[in-house]
C-alpha cells in the first residue's frame, strides 16, 4: 500500500488531534494573562499581555501574508502596506469617533481596517497582480517604498515623523468596556484573531482558495479550465488586504499611535521572516512562525541587542535546510510518530541535537562577544553576559566560542547525516518518504 | 546655467556609482535568475572595507583590496550559499539574499555602530580641480569619473575580448543555450556571483566617502538599483547604462529644481487653495518628492513594458 | 451544419521563420480527427493558435462558426474547447480530486467564489468522484498529483482536460511515452470519455491513431497535405512519401 493513502486513513484521527490542538492553543492564549499575573501588585503582568497582543496580530499579519505565500505562491515584499495603511485608516477613525464626527462600536473598528484594507489592497493589487514570480516581487517592493516615501512626505493623513496618535477610550463598545486597560484590548485582539484565523481557513478551501493554489502550481494549465490567472490572484490579494487590515486596526488600538514604521520595510521583512520560519506549506504554519519572532523581539531582544541577526540566521538556515519551515518539520514527523517509530530515531536526534546545542551556544557566545565589545566602544555599554560580569576583550571567551562552534558544528554536521540516512531508512516503511 | 552644469556632473557621478552597482546586478539576474538583495550590502561592506583599510594603511591600497575583498566574499556567498538554497528553487535564493542583506545591516550597525563613520576623500585628492561660475569642482569627482570610465573599459574587454566574456553575453541573451552548450556553469555563476561583487564593492569604496557611510546606506542604495535594472531592462547592458543615468539625474534635478504641481498649475492660470482636493498632494515641492520618483518611475515601468527599456526578456 | 473547428488559411510565423503555412481544415461535430506528421511538422503551434496559447499571424479560426483566433485561453474554454498538454501539466501539489475539482469549478458555475466549501457541495463532489471512477483513480483520490504513476498522470492529464465538459477537445500526444498496454487502455479510455464530443489529436502513434480516428489530416512543413479517412491517407502517396515513408526509412 502506498504511503499516501496511509496519510488519508490518519486523516480522521488528525481532524481529531488537529481541533483539539487549535482548542488548547486558543485556551492557552485566554488563560495567559491569568497564569502570568502580576500577584504581588494584583494586576496583570503589562509586559506578558502587551506580548501577547503583538503576538496575536502579527499571527493575523503572517496568515494574511502566507494567502499570497503559500497558497498563492507570490511573493510579497510589501505586505506592511496593507497593514500600515488600514493602521492610518483606523486611527483617523478613532479620532473621528472622539470628536464626534462619527459613531463606530469599538468593537467593530477591524472591520473598519479590514475593509480599508480590502480597497487598498485592491487598488493596488489590480496593477500588480497582472505579473507573478519576480516581477510581482519587484513590483511589490517598489509599493512598499512608495508608501514610505508617501509617507514621510504627505503630513495630513500620515502625521510625518510622529505620526498620528489616538485615545482607544472611546466610549462606544458595545459591551460596556472602556478598554483603558490592555487586557480588554488583548481580548478583543485575541477575538478578532480567532474570526480572522476561522475565515482564512475556510477561505482556502473555496473555490478561491484552491483556485489560487492551482495557480501557484501552474498559472498556466488554469486558463484551459477557463478561469483567468489575474482574477484569481487579484482576489486573493484583496482579501489577502483584508486581514492584514485587520491586524493594522488591532495595531492602531493597541499602540494608539501610527508612524511610518507601520508601513515600512522592516515590517514587510518580519512579515517574510514569520511566514517563512514558521512554514509556508501547512496553515498553522505562520503563527507559529509569529509567536517565535514576536518572542525573540520581545524577550531576546531584552537582554541581546544582537536578537535580529539571531532572527535572520534562523530563517537563512530555514530557507537552506528545512524550506517547509517549522510545521513543515512537525508535519513531516506525523507519520512516523503515528505509528509508534520515533523512538528508533531519539538517539539519532540526540547525537545531532548535543553537538547542535554547543555550536549554538558558541554562535550565541561570539555574537554577544562582539556586541559587548562594539557596544563598549560605541555606547560605553555595561557589559554582561551570561548573567555575570566578563572580560570581553578575554581572547579565551572568543577562543571558546569559536571552538565550540567550530567543533559543535562539524559534530552535528556529520550526525546530521547520519540522521538523514537512519531517516530515509525509517521512512520508507511509512508515509513520511 | 550654473545650476544645471553642476546638477548635470552631479548627475552624472551619480548615474555612474548606480551603474557601477546596477551592471552587476543586472549581470547576476540576468544570468543567475536571482535578485540579489544582498547586492547593496556589499556595496557598503566595500565602503566599510575601504574605511578600515584606509585609517591603517591608506586609500590606494584601499581602493584594490577592499573591492577583492567583497569579490573573495561574493564567491563564497555564492559557492556556499546561493548554490545551497538553489537546490530549492529561485524563490529560497530569492529569500536567501534577502536575509542575507539582512543580516549583514545588522552587523555592520553592531561593529561599526549606527552613525556614520569618518571616512573621508583621501587628502591627495581633496582639492579644486577646477571653478565654474564660482562653483567650485572637487578633484575626486574626477576621479570618480576616471575609475569609472576605466572601470568599463575594462569590463567591455573582459566581456568582448576573453572567453568567459563570451559565455556570459551568451548567456545574457540566451540563458537555457549556455549550460546544453557544456560550459561550466558553476564556474560561470561564481565568476559573474563575484565580479559583480567586486564591482559593488569597488563603488563602495569610491561612493562611501563620496556619499556617506553609515549602516542605512545599503538600504537606501539597493532600492534604487533595484529600480534601474527593472526600467533597464533585463539582459541589457545598455539599457541599465541608460536607467542609471536617467535615475542619476532624475535624483538630482529632483533636489535642485523648487517647484511643485500647484505652481505648474498656477503658470497655467489654475490657483491651488486649501480647499482644492489634493491639494496636499499638489503642494509639495519637487525635492520632497525625490526619494519617491525612482519607484514611480519603476511601477509605471512595470505596468507598460514589463521588460524595462531595452530589455530582451520578461522579468 | 457548420463545423464544430474550421480553419481557414492560418499563418503563423516566429520572425521570419514559417511554421504554419496555410492551414485549411473543417472538423465536423462528434468526429474524431488525428493530425499526423513528422517531428517539426507545426502539430503543437497549431494546438497552440487553435487552443489561444499564441496569437495567428493571419487566418480565421472558428469554434461553431465563431471565429476564435487571438482570443484568450480562458474565453476559448468558456467557448467549449480546450486541449491537454503533451508534457504533463496538472496541479502537482494538489490532490487527484482537487485536480479534477478545479476542471469542474467553471463550468458548474463557481468562479471565484471564496463563500462556498468545497467539500460542502454535493453537485461538484459528485461529478469529480465520477470522474475518479471513469479515471480508475478513485484509489488515488487524495495522493498528490505529482505522486502518481506515468500512467496514472497521464490518465488525469486527459481527465482533467475533458471533464469540464468542453465539446471540443484537443489532446496532444495522449499516449507519448506509454507501452503498447498502456497505450491501449488510454486509446480505450479516450473512446469512453469523449463519446458525443469531437476530438482532435496530435499523435504518433499509428495505432492509437488509426484505432480511434474517423479521419486524419496530415501536416508537413506547416502545410496540410492530405485529410480524408484513415484508409485514403493510408493510401495517399504523397502522405506515404512525406511521412509514413520517413517513419519507415
Amino acid at each position: 500500500m502506498s504511503g499516501a493513502t496511509i496519510r488519508r486513513r490518519g486523516g480522521a484521527r488528525r481532524t481529531w488531534w488537529g481541533s483539539w490542538a487549535w482548542f488548547s492553543a486558543l485556551g492557552l492564549a485566554v488563560l495567559l494573562p491569568w497564569i502570568i499575573f502580576d500577584w504581588r501588585h494584583g494586576r496583570h503582568d503589562g509586559f506578558a499581555v502587551a506580548l501577547l497582543t503583538q503576538t496575536a496580530i502579527m499571527s493575523v499579519f503572517a496568515l494574511s501574508y502566507n494567502m499570497l505565500s503559500g497558497q498563492s505562491g507570490l511573493l510579497s515584499f510589501g505586505h506592511a502596506v496593507f497593514l500600515g495603511l488600514p493602521a492610518y485608516v483606523t486611527i483617523h477613525v478613532m479620532n473621528a469617533i472622539a470628536a464626534g464626527h462619527l459613531w463606530i462600536p469599538e468593537e467593530l473598528l477591524p472591520l473598519v481596517g479590514g475593509i480599508s484594507g480590502l480597497l487598498f489592497a485592491a487598488l493596488f493589487g489590480y496593477p500588480t497582480t497582472r505579473q507573478r514570480a519576480t516581477a510581482f516581487a519587484m513590483i511589490t517592493f517598489g509599493i512598499g517604498e512608495l508608501v514610505t516615501a508617501a509617507a514621510t512626505m504627505f503630513q495630513g493623513f500620515f502625521g510625518g515623523e510622529g505620526g498620528v496618535t489616538a485615545d482607544r477610550a472611546l466610549n462606544t463598545s458595545l459591551l460596556g468596556l472602556s478598554y483603558e486597560p490592555a487586557i480588554e484590548v488583548y481580548y478583543l485582539a485575541l477575538a478578532w484573531t480567532v474570526i480572522a484565523v476561522v475565515l482564512m481557513r475556510l477561505l482556502a478551501r473555496t473555490p478561491l482558495g484552491r483556485m489560487a493554489e492551482a495557480c501557484r502550481d501552474n498559472h498556466e494549465r488554469v486558463r484551459f479550465l477557463g478561469y483567468d490567472p489575474h482574477g484569481i490572484r487579484f482576489c486573493q490579494f484583496a482579501l489577502s488586504g483584508f486581514f492584514a487590515g485587520i491586524a493594522g486596526a488591532l495595531y492602531a488600538m493597541t499602540y494608539e499611535i501610527v508612524t511610518y514604521d507601520a508601513v515600512g520595510a522592516t515590517l514587510s521583512g518580519n512579515a517574510l521572516f514569520m511566514t517563512f520560519i514558521g512554514g509556508v506549506g501547512v496553515f498553522w504554519g505562520p503563527i507559529v512562525g509569529a509567536v517565535l519572532v514576536v518572542i525573540m523581539q520581545s524577550w531576546v531582544g531584552l537582554v541581546s541587542n544582537a536578537w535580529q541577526i539571531y532572527v535572520g540566521v534562523l530563517f537563512i538556515a530555514m530557507v537552506m535546510y528545512a524550506p517547509g519551515g517549522l510545521a513543515g518539520l512537525i508535519v513531516l514527523h506525523g507519520p512516523v510518530w503515528q505509528e509508534g517509530r520515533i523512538q528508533a530515531l531519539l538517539l539519532s536526534y540526540a547525537r545531532v541535537a548535543l553537538p547542535g546545542l554547543l555550536a549554538v551556544l558558541g554562535f550565541v557566545a561570539l555574537v554577544e562577544l562582539g556586541s559587548s565589545v562594539m557596544l563598549g566602544e560605541h555606547e560605553k555599554g555595561a557589559v554582561r553576559l551570561f548573567g555575570g560580569a566578563l572580560d570581553p576583550a578575554s581572547p579565551w571567551l572568543w577562543g571558546g566560542g569559536a571552538a565550540l562552534l567550530l567543533i559543535g558544528g562539524s559534530i552535528a554536521r556529520r550526525q546530521g547525516r547520519a540522521l538523514a540516512a537512519r531517516w530515509a531508512l525509517i521512512a520508507e516503511g511509512t508515509s513520511a518518504g | 546655467m550654473e545650476l544645471l552644469l553642476v546638477s548635470v556632473l552631479n548627475g552624472l557621478l551619480y548615474g555612474m556609482l548606480l551603474f557601477m552597482l546596477a551592471s552587476g546586478l543586472t549581470l547576476i539576474f540576468s544570468i543567475m535568475g536571482v535578485l540579489n538583495f544582498a547586492h547593496a550590502s556589499l556595496y557598503m561592506l566595500g565602503a566599510y572595507f575601504a574605511y578600515e583599510i584606509s585609517r591603517r594603511v591608506g586609500f590606494w591600497v584601499a581602493l584594490v583590496i577592499a573591492p577583492l575583498l567583497c569579490g573573495l566574499l561574493g564567491a563564497l556567498i555564492e559557492t556556499y550559499g546561493l548554490r545551497k538554497a538553489h537546490r530549492h528553487g529561485h524563490v529560497a535564493e530569492l529569500l536567501f539574499t534577502f536575509g542575507l542583506a539582512f543580516i549583514v545591516e545588522k552587523l555592520v550597525l553592531m561593529v561599526w555602530g549606527p552613525t556614520a563613520v569618518p571616512y573621508r576623500v583621501p587628502p591627495e585628492l581633496d582639492f579644486t580641480l577646477f571653478s565654474v561660475y564660482g562653483t567650485h569642482v572637487s578633484a575626486y569627482r574626477g576621479f570618480i569619473l576616471l575609475i569609472s570610465a576605466a572601470m568599463f573599459a575594462a569590463i567591455w574587454l573582459l566581456l568582448t575580448r576573453t572567453r568567459m566574456g563570451f559565455v556570459i553575453q551568451a548567456s545574457l541573451s540566451h540563458p537555457d543555450m549556455v549550460a546544453s552548450l557544456g560550459h561550466n556553469v558553476p564556474r560561470v555563476f561564481t565568476t559573474v556571483f563575484a565580479g559583480g561583487a567586486a564591482l559593488a564593492g569597488l563603488a563602495g569604496v569610491i561612493g562611501g566617502n563620496y556619499l556617506v557611510t553609515e549602516p542605512a546606506m545599503a538600504f537606501s542604495m539597493g532600492p534604487i538599483v533595484f529600480v534601474v535594472v527593472v526600467f533597464g531592462g533585463l539582459g541589457s547592458l545598455a539599457g541599465c547604462f541608460i536607467a542609471s543615468l536617467i535615475m542619476g539625474f532624475v535624483q538630482t534635478f529632483a533636489v535642485v529644481l523648487d517647484i511643485s504641481p500647484a505652481d505648474l498649475l498656477a503658470r497655467l492660470g489654475v490657483a491651488v487653495t486649501p480647499a482644492t482636493p489634493l491639494a496636499e498632494v499638489l503642494r509639495v515641492p519637487l525635492p520632497r518628492i525625490g526619494p519617491f520618483l525612482p519607484f514611480l518611475l519603476m511601477v509605471f515601468m512595470l505596468l507598460v513594458r514589463p521588460r524595462g527599456l531595452l530589455g530582451t526578456r520578461d522579468t | 451544419m457548420t463545423p464544430a473547428l474550421a480553419l481557414r488559411d492560418v499563418h503563423k510565423s516566429f520572425g521570419a521563420t514559417r511554421i504554419i503555412q496555410g492551414v485549411s481544415l473543417e472538423i465536423r461535430r462528434g468526429e474524431r480527427h488525428a493530425i499526423i506528421g513528422p517531428n517539426g511538422a507545426g502539430k503543437t503551434t497549431l494546438f497552440n493558435l487553435i487552443s489561444g496559447r499564441l496569437p495567428v499571424s493571419s487566418g480565421v479560426i472558428a469554434l461553431n462558426g465563431r471565429p476564435i483566433q487571438n482570443r484568450s485561453p480562458q474565453k476559448i474554454r468558456r467557448l467549449g474547447l480546450t486541449r491537454s498538454f503533451q508534457i504533463i501539466s496538472f496541479f502537482h501539489r494538489l490532490s487527484v480530486l482537487d485536480n479534477l475539482r478545479c476542471a469542474l469549478l467553471w463550468p458548474l458555475g463557481y468562479r471565484v467564489a471564496f463563500w462556498r466549501l468545497l467539500d460542502r457541495e454535493r453537485r461538484l463532489n459528485q461529478a469529480a468522484e465520477e470522474w475518479l471512477e471513469r479515471l480508475a483513480l478513485t484509489a488515488r483520490r487524495d495522493v498528490q498529483a505529482g505522486a502518481l504513476s506515468y500512467a496514472e498522470q497521464r490518465a488525469l492529464e486527459i481527465g482533467l482536460t475533458v471533464a469540464g465538459g468542453a465539446e471540443v477537445v484537443l489532446l496532444d500526444e495522449p499516449t507519448a511515452g506509454m507501452d503498447r498496454g498502456e497505450a491501449d487502455r488510454t486509446t480505450a479510455l479516450i473512446r469512453e470519455i469523449t463519446q458525443g464530443k469531437t476530438l482532435v489529436m496530435v499523435e504518433h502513434d499509428m495505432n492509437v491513431v488509426f484505432g480511434l480516428a474517423d479521419r486524419i489530416s496530415v501536416l508537413v512543413y506547416g502545410h496540410l497535405i492530405a485529410s480524408g479517412a484513415p484508409g485514403d491517407v493510408r493510401g495517399d502517396p504523397a502522405v506515404q512519401e512525406a511521412y509514413l515513408g520517413a517513419e519507415a526509412a
